[in-house]
């Protein structure tokens, strides 16, 4: 099933750097799908087109069509709060709030107007737990967020997200800050979480897209080359370019 | 080859060590007024501090007795300024830095404020006179040197703020937006907490220099001798910058100590609020973590 499909979306910033051109592609539910390529290809931009996150970017037109379970998300009169809830992104350097720890994962939750107690509380550790962070961190809830290891901080943002139950959840080179260990456990938690959600990823390199994508979108210069599964893209890839980034002739 | 290198590396070390002994120098020389300055203060108004010059009323055409009601004067005025000048400029700062769009009127709203800075006091006190003691029929009071003061201290206050809003990464934000958050939430939850040690320097600033003026309460609500305490906002009331001009000039046969002793309370009360608001301030930021 498809949860997301998108049809000649074209998007220009007003200094026109790093746009997309005349994508069209489905992204299938409860899967990974990584976006791959060069940097400055789209990928971000992509990414943050979903939540309309790109509204508080300097975006001066957007065309085409975005549909989240087939409701059109360009639409100017969605309620974009909504969509964000729903569309969670974590970026790519641990941009923790500067507030506590709980207050991190509870944060989108308060904005709601929850203020129940018990309710944040279990929210919070329920988080917590999806993101592996729960038995590190559970004696220290009141700390300042920057207090713990940058892969912790990580953590805490998939937490954060997590935490206001999301359908899709966006990461934009999540690990690219992170030592291999860290990023590791984000791996094993992201394939915990296609379960019940569907991934986007853009990977920080193409063997982690390797590792964990269902599907696979490359992204050359604001246009899609490819997309199909996994496997096919790095086994049978069908255009000379994608094999070339594959292979590592460029990137 | 070696010597060469050796000699340049000598060379390059001596002129480091020149160049630091200027820095050096100018930095103390710039203290060093302010340190004079204090020192002569002390040195001839200290004689005259006294408890009753701090609690009296002023006496003998104001040659004797305290300067009580010039104090008390200048504590309203700078609470009066600081009500109304302090959210107006906050709540301008945050439209300037998170609402306004990078458009033709925000541009000229900034020339304003600029423009606004650098007009003299005087002026102020010209504009007050006109618009709030005449026009809106305040009469000569505090209410209308707090609002003649307000505007003066406004662009002090709100350029500082807006350099401490957007000083607040705009990862933040955006963070904040992702997760749902209203542009409100996020200044109100996230910007404005992280802004406050920065809005608070812009906040004494101006309203120091608010405590210190006399051309814009001169005649606006600022009294020649009032040897009482004002009773509402539309009283007039002495104030110490005022108080001072007054007995400098206008008082033949003043003895030297009283001046010089109101100068030192004057500067006592601005050094009371830097303090004060030192602290808050160095509180705020050791709860900073970025």
């Amino acid at each position: 099933m498809n949860k997301i499909i998108v049809e000649n979306l074209s998007i220009t910033y007003s200094d026109g750097v790093e746009s997309l051109f005349d994508i069209t592609l489905q992204i299938p539910a409860n899967n990974i799908t990584a976006l791959i390529g060069p940097s400055g290809g789209g990928k971000s931009t992509f990414l943050r087109a979903l939540n309309r996150l790109n509204d508080l970017a300097d975006v001066a037109k957007v065309t085409g069509k975005i549909l989240i379970d087939g409701v059109d998300i360009l639409d100017p009169e969605l309620d974009v709060i909504a969509l964000r809830r729903k569309v969670g992104i974590v970026f790519s350097r641990p941009l923790p709030l500067p507030l506590t720890i709980f207050q991190n994962v509870s944060y989108g939750l308060e904005l709601m107007g929850e203020k129940r107690k018990n309710v944040l509380n279990d929210a919070v550790e329920r988080a917590l737990r999806l993101s592996e962070l729960w038995d590190e961190l559970k004696d220290r809830l009141n700390d300042p967020a920057y207090s713990i290891s940058g892969g912790q901080q990580q953590r805490l943002c998939l937490a954060r997200t997590l935490s206001l139950q999301p359908e899709i959840i966006m990461l934009d080179e999540p690990t690219s800050a992170l030592d291999p260990v860290s990023t590791a456990k984000i791996e094993t938690s992201l394939l915990e979480l296609k379960k019940d959600f569907t991934v986007i990823i853009a990977p920080h390199n193409t063997q982690q897209a390797g590792r964990i994508a269902d599907y696979v979108a490359f992204f050359l210069q604001g246009k899609l080359i490819e997309f199909s599964s996994a496997e096919e893209i790095f086994t049978r890839p069908k255009d000379i370019k994608t094999q070339d980034y594959i292979s590592g002739k460029f990137g | 080859m070696q010597n060469t290198r050796k000699s340049n590396l000598t060379k390059q070390l001596r002129i480091e060590k020149i160049g630091f002994t200027i820095f050096t120098i100018f930095a103390i020389a710039t203290v060093l007024p302010i340190i004079a300055v204090v020192i002569y203060i002390i040195y001839l108004g200290s004689p005259a501090i006294s408890w009753e010059f701090i609690s009296a009323m002023p006496s003998d055409g104001m040659r004797a007795g305290g300067i009580w009601p010039a104090i008390i004067g200048t504590f309203y005025l700078t609470i009066g300024t600081a009500i109304f000048s302090v959210p107006l400029g906050i709540a301008a700062a945050i439209y300037l830095s998170e609402y306004a769009a990078a458009n033709r009127l925000t541009q000229i709203i900034r020339m304003a404020i600029i423009n606004l800075a650098g007009i003299p006091s005087v002026v102020y006190g010209l504009f007050g006179l006109g618009l709030f003691v005449i026009l809106l029929n305040f009469g000569t009071s505090i209410l209308a040197a707090s609002l003649t003061l307000s505007i003066m201290t406004l662009p002090v206050i709100i350029s500082t703020t807006e350099e401490a809003l957007r000083a607040v990464p705009q990862s933040f934000r955006v963070v904040s937006v992702s997760l749902g958050a209203t542009k409100w939430q996020t200044i109100w939850r996230v910007v404005l907490p992280q802004a406050i040690p920065g809005i608070l320097t812009g906040v004494v600033l101006g309203l120091e220099r608010a405590a210190g003026e006399t051309a814009p309460i001169l005649f606006t609500g600022a009294a020649f001798f009032l040897p009482r305490l004002p009773n509402s906002p539309f009283d007039a009331t002495m104030a110490l910058p005022y108080h001072l001009f007054v007995i400098s000039t206008q008082v033949p046969g003043m003895p030297i100590q009283i001046q010089y002793g109101t100068v030192m309370v004057l500067l006592a009360f601005v050094l009371i609020m830097n303090i004060i608001v030192t602290v808050i301030r160095s509180r705020a930021r050791a709860k900073r973590q970025w």
